[in-house]
């Protein structure tokens, strides 16, 4: 960490409105997260870190990748910290430094799914799979679900595009985002 | 009829006029058009059933679900802002969201904006069209929640054909999105919503007592990381499971196809799996709607051998009550016969106060003759 | 002409540090009326204080300003040194150099110029100080105590065995309180109702106490040494002159499935009862509410539905016609000890509250509090001790003692720590070891708060003699499956997420101030704070007196308190009130409003506006007796010297003797002449 580098709480504070510094580290975060028993990390200890400004191992931790954003930890926090929030903005800190370590399946399902709003407006989700499948590579996962979804109308194959689509490029370039 | 010297005349009452005619903006979302039609369907066909007027918010764009704000906070915001900004160009005051994430998006951004410094202000900018934030975002449970008398009305009046529904135990599942961030879950109990409850209930089902009902089901990480899914999935069908529900009942897409796609592989010891329906779709068969209107063909988990039983069961309840009542309309008449012979046998007797004589004999006949005697 | 001596400390170096105080005294030596002007470190000390005497003496001083700290903290003594050497004492003013100055600024050259300032208009205002004498009021030497748990017990035992009348009221049918639904007391384990039934007795037996039982505070009138309270005495529907306490009424009472408040709804009782064996007095009342006899009367029936009881009593006590009745006392001093409630555990929650749906909103029949606990595990409760779980009458073989439940939640409930829950929860997880000795108790802590003698000790001994599993970390969720209790929580030592099917639960749910005592705070005149518990005058200084003269405060309905804590609070309460029975007269400072009648115009908006009830409109008579008008007027003993009055006089003829407006005015023109 550079002397130039803010405190890790100190910024997500700022992009939050959060200050770490509330939560008191009773788990009650931890004790109803339904990703806790596959994580390296569990919410409180997540909040431990950035409190602590531990800046290289909360944002290269595969664990705030792995959150389902199910909110359950901040509904229940009774200090009102907000994990699931302070999650969403360490995901981000992570990607604008380039310090992100998702899971490639996580991360390849992500840029495929945002690349096909940026291209068409809406969601073409047999493009998303296909996209998807490209990515990763696993190519032969799920494929046979994908009959059984297309005999019950559940895979369209023609994209819907919408008229606005110009828009939508708009608002991921005023927001910096490039998927 | 409206002139046009009309709506110079009253321009508020015109606008008021137009807006209930115009009823509530509808914003499908991309799983409604996609992976879930049935969801789309089956809402479509129980509007109109209620008489709901609802229209397609045109142009609508995805909302950017979870990919959204997982990966920019401001694009999770101004994604499904343009939908707001958009529906608010068209007049609207309500937008109807039925999927469960769509909503929470939606409605998300509108507290977003509405709280956080300045994004009132750059909201316009960055959508490049004017935005003031006025409209309220409804999900499906909330609009039918609104609707419960009068579907408890309609399925009472539909009495003349049985209703499918009449009993059978429902779960109903909430998930994430519906009731967090607690604010969302608007005037239901965030950790213990009953508004789905409500609405099975007033369709003639009965909802089940349980315990996973706003617990996570793994949501986006249906394709990404399935496994995540499948041990999530499983410990809520368990739980419905062990609870007594014949179905599960949920109004997103996201859990929908997480309990519905997955549940081959959630299932060990060869149980019976449980269909997982959309909450309109309960409704649409309580108010007698067809199944293929539902789309009820299209789910992974076979619906029909649970239609047919409900179906054989309201067939056999009606059968049996009818059974009821006529029996009881025999025995009355059987009653009122006897009633009418002893009238007739004290008259030919000429009897003196029948009248006291009459219950008596009803009540035991044994006694009938020595007080007849006396009578005599 | 003004001879004003001005003395300026230096606070040791809290005032010295950011205020060049030799410049100060300097400065103001030169100012118009001023004769003297000296600047000390300590000028409270001794010598500090000879030096202000010999100015005073030396100068033939009119006037003194101390330009030191707030008068809250040294006036007094000050004054007392004038009156020592002579001056009125209240010729003697104090600037306040310190709170209003060196401590918050930084810059010595600006802090110096506002002391400088500070001075100048307190010399000012000395300028037109007048001498004023103290009042002087009577004491009525009879003290009320609100509230029969233990800590109005020990209260009203202590200010009656000082030699002085004690009106004890209680507003349930008995006195003891919460302690006397407790079983067994930390850190000594020694039997509640063993330490405490005697200590009822006691107060129930003294001559110098009365005791008002199913009674409540509905009127306060006066102010201190002479309040008058007006008590509401509930209807009981049974003479306590008569009834010999034999209990044949409630043994026929036909309704006996009324939940217990003693039992915590443990248990059942009847319509009319004594809340349980011990109580004091010994004699039941009548619930109106759930009586069957009362139902039909509210229903409108024309001949009473029952009447068992009053059948079944030989001695003729019970009156079913009987109403509220209510007694005036007149007393010097109030002691407020009305206590606690828990946080409740259920679905509707008071205050806007949200309670815990993820705990399952008390509606798991073995998710129970820790007052249940309390009744399970004592031998007078309704399994005779017995851990016995409220579902089924089993015994439960694992038991999850939650902390922290409501408390130290600013989302769902309270931002406070309770304090007491620590130590229950380890008691509670020891009984239970005791008594079922191949059971399991879990409890799940953020921190164990054990600080007291012996209690650290007694904590420790719960997870190190007795094996109570302590987990580190909140619980997310507690649900019915089955026939067990599912708990969710999580060990944030070891980091794991911990499930453990218990078979009984119980929450140490946070203690809240009892109901109705915003309500008695607005009758005393005395403040609570954010969360409703009763504000002391001073949290460190004066922790057991209020903001209105008079009132004092014991027990938890200031703070949560456990029972050391209350009695030590309620001895506290009882030495201020015998201290201020130990002389017949009460002096107070002058501060005071007085009313001018030669302008006063009578039209009363001062008595409209005083908090305090402290003015009364008074006739005006010629000399030969007609009388010809009224004026205002304040009482000097009611009279807390807030001004209010003064900033609404239509002619200018209120005015408090300490502030009035030529001596604001002198002031406010210091300010602005010398710029």
């Amino acid at each position: 960490m550079t002397s130039s580098t803010p405190h890790l709480a100190t910024e997500i504070e700022a992009e939050t409105g959060i200050n770490p510094a509330t939560c008191y580290q009773c788990g009650k975060c931890s004790a109803g997260c339904p990703m806790a028993s596959e994580s390296d990390l569990r919410p409180h200890q997540v909040m431990r870190l950035v409190m602590y400004g531990s800046r290289e191992r909360a944002l290269q931790d595969e664990t705030i990748w792995l959150c389902l954003t199910c909110e359950t930890c901040s509904a229940r926090c009774p200090n009102g910290c907000d994990p699931a929030r302070v999650i969403d903005a360490l995901r981000e800190l992570a990607r604008e430094s380039g310090q992100a370590n998702m899971p490639r399946n996580i991360g390849a399902f992500h840029k495929a799914f945002l690349e096909q709003i940026r291209t068409n407006g809406r969601l073409h989700e047999m493009g998303l799979v296909m996209d998807y499948k490209l990515k990763t590579g696993d190519l032969m996962k799920d494929v046979t679900n994908a009959p059984g979804m297309f005999a019950r109308g559940k895979l369209n194959l023609r994209a819907d595009r919408i008229d606005g689509v110009n828009e939508i490029k708009r608002i991921f370039e005023q927001c910096g985002v490039t998927p | 009829m409206t002139t046009l010297t009309d709506e110079v005349a009253a321009p508020a009452e015109d606008a008021a006029a137009a807006k209930a005619a115009r009823g509530l903006a509808y914003y499908p979302g991309c799983s409604l058009h996609g992976t879930s039609p049935e969801f789309d369907e089956s809402l479509r066909a129980v509007v109109e059933a209620l008489g709901i007027p609802v229209a397609e918010i045109p142009d609508w764009n995805c909302c950017g679900a979870s990919s959204g704000h997982t990966t920019d906070h401001l694009l999770g915001v101004a994604l499904p802002a343009r939908n707001l900004a958009l529906a608010e160009a068209q007049g609207f005051d309500r937008v109807l969201a039925p999927c469960a994430a769509c909503y929470n998006r939606l409605a998300s951004a509108r507290i977003a904006v509405a709280e956080e410094d300045g994004l009132a202000e750059r909201m316009p900018e960055i959508l490049g069209r004017p935005f003031a934030n006025t409209v309220e975002v409804f999900n499906a449970v909330q609009l039918l929640h609104e609707y419960g008398p009068l579907i408890e009305e309609k399925v009472a009046a539909s009495l003349a054909e049985p209703n499918p529904l009449h009993g059978v135990k429902l779960a109903a599942y909430y998930g994430c999105l519906l009731v967090r961030p607690p604010e969302l879950s608007r005037d239901d109990d965030p950790e213990q919503p009953m508004q789905m409850d409500d609405i099975i209930n007033a369709c003639g089902a009965d909802d089940v007592e349980w315990n996973m009902k706003v617990e996570c089901c793994g949501g986006a990480f249906s394709v990404s990381r399935t496994k995540s899914v499948v041990r999530l999935g499983r410990s809520i069908v368990e739980d419905a499971r062990r609870n007594g529900a014949e179905a599960i009942v949920v109004a997103c897409p996201l859990c929908h196809s997480n309990l519905d796609l997955r549940q081959k592989a959630m299932t060990e010891r060869g149980e019976q799996p449980l269909p997982i329906l959309f909450i309109t779709q309960v409704v649409g068969l309580a108010l007698g709607l067809p199944a293929e209107t539902l789309g009820l063909g299209r789910h992974f988990v076979a619906t029909e051998p649970l239609i047919k039983d409900l179906v054989a069961r309201a067939e056999v309840r009606v059968a049996e009550e009818k059974r009821l009542q006529a029996e009881a309309e025999a025995k009355a008449a059987a009653r009122a016969a006897k009633r009418a012979e002893a009238e007739k046998a004290k008259a030919a007797e000429g009897g003196g106060d029948a009248a006291p004589a009459v219950p008596k004999a009803e009540a035991t006949p044994a006694d009938d003759a020595p007080e007849a005697g006396g009578d005599a | 002409m003004s001879r004003i001596g001005v003395f300026v400390c230096h606070c040791g170096e809290n005032i010295a540090r950011t205020v060049d105080c030799a410049k100060v005294a300097e400065t103001l030596k030169d100012h118009p009326g001023v004769a003297v002007a000296e600047d000390y470190k300590y000028m409270c000390s001794d010598p500090g204080q000879a030096l202000v005497k010999k100015a005073i003496e030396e100068n033939n001083l009119t006037g003194v300003v101390i330009a030191a700290c707030s008068p809250h903290m040294h006036e007094k003594t000050f004054r007392r040194a004038a009156d020592q050497a002579g001056l009125n004492k209240f010729m003697c003013e104090m600037a306040n150099i310190r709170e209003h100055c060196s401590w918050i600024h930084e810059d010595k050259d600006e802090a110096t110029a506002k002391a400088i300032d500070i001075g100048r208009t307190i010399i000012e205002k000395v300028k037109h100080n007048r001498p004023l004498e103290t009042i002087k009021i009577p004491v009525t030497k009879r003290a009320m105590v609100i509230g029969g748990g233990i800590a109005g017990i020990q209260a009203a035992l202590d200010i009656a065995d000082g030699g002085h009348e004690v009106i004890l009221v209680e507003k349930e049918a008995s006195i003891g309180g919460h302690m006397s639904q407790l079983s067994e007391t930390f850190p000594t384990l020694d039997c509640s109702q063993c330490i405490l039934t005697p200590r009822m007795v006691e107060a129930f037996q003294h001559p110098n106490i009365k005791l008002h039982t199913w009674s409540e505070v509905e009127k306060v009138d006066g102010y201190i040494g002479n309040f008058e309270v007006t008590v509401r005495k509930k209807a009981r529907s049974v003479d306590q002159d008569l009834c010999n306490g034999c209990g044949d009424c409630f043994g026929v009472c036909p309704s006996k499935k009324i939940p217990s408040e003693f039992e915590a709804g443990l248990g059942n009782r009847t319509a009319i009862y004594v809340p349980f064996p011990q109580a004091v007095p010994n004699q039941p009342v009548l619930d109106r509410v759930n009586c069957t006899l009362f139902k039909g009367r509210r229903k409108g029936l024309a001949k009473d539905a029952c009447g068992k009881c009053k059948e079944a009593c030989l001695k003729g006590a019970i009156d079913y016609d009987t109403e509220d009745t209510f007694v005036t006392e007149e007393v010097g001093a109030i002691v407020i000890a009305t206590g606690f409630k828990l946080y409740d555990i259920g679905k509707d929650q008071p205050d806007g509250l949200k309670g815990y749906g993820e705990y399952g909103y008390g509606e798991v029949p073995d998710v129970i509090d820790g007052l249940q606990f309390e009744r399970l595990a004592s031998a007078s409760g309704p399994t005779a001790g017995a851990i016995l779980r409220p579902s089924d009458g089993k015994e439960p073989k694992t038991v999850v003692f939650v902390h922290c439940v409501g408390s130290r939640d600013p989302e769902k409930g309270m931002s406070y720590c309770s304090k007491i829950c620590c130590m229950y929860n380890a008691k509670h997880a020891m009984l239970y070891k005791h008594k079922v000795h191949d059971g399991r108790a879990v409890a799940f802590y953020m921190d164990i708060r054990a600080a007291g003698k012996g209690y650290d000790e007694f904590s420790r001994r719960a997870i190190e003699e007795d094996h109570a599993e302590y987990i580190r970390g909140r619980v997310s969720r507690i649900f019915r499956d089955g026939d067990k209790v599912k708990v969710w929580g999580f060990d944030t030592l070891s980091g794991e997420q911990v499930v453990i099917d218990a078979d009984m639960v119980v929450l140490a749910t946070a203690i809240r101030p009892n109901d109705g005592v915003k309500e008695l705070a607005q009758k005393l005149s005395v403040s609570v704070d954010a969360d409703g518990f009763i504000n002391e005058a001073h949290p460190k200084l004066r922790p057991v007196e209020t903001n209105t003269a008079g009132v004092f405060v014991a027990g938890a309905c200031q703070s949560p308190r456990d029972i050391p804590d209350a009695v030590a609070m309620a001895s506290a309460t009882s030495a201020k009130v015998l201290g201020l029975f130990s002389s017949d007269e009460l002096e107070r400072e002058p501060a005071v409003a007085i009313v001018n009648e030669q302008t006063c115009i009578g039209c009363m908006r001062c008595e409209l506006v005083c908090p305090y009830g402290a003015i009364e409109q008074r006739e005006v008579c010629t000399v030969d007796g007609h009388v010809c008008g009224h004026t205002a007027y304040v009482n000097p003993g009611v009279c807390q010297g807030c001004g209010t009055c003064q900033a609404v006089c239509l002619s200018k003829s209120v005015e408090l003797q300490t502030f009035t407006d030529e001596q604001i005015f002198s002031e406010i023109n210091a300010l602005c002449a010398w710029e």
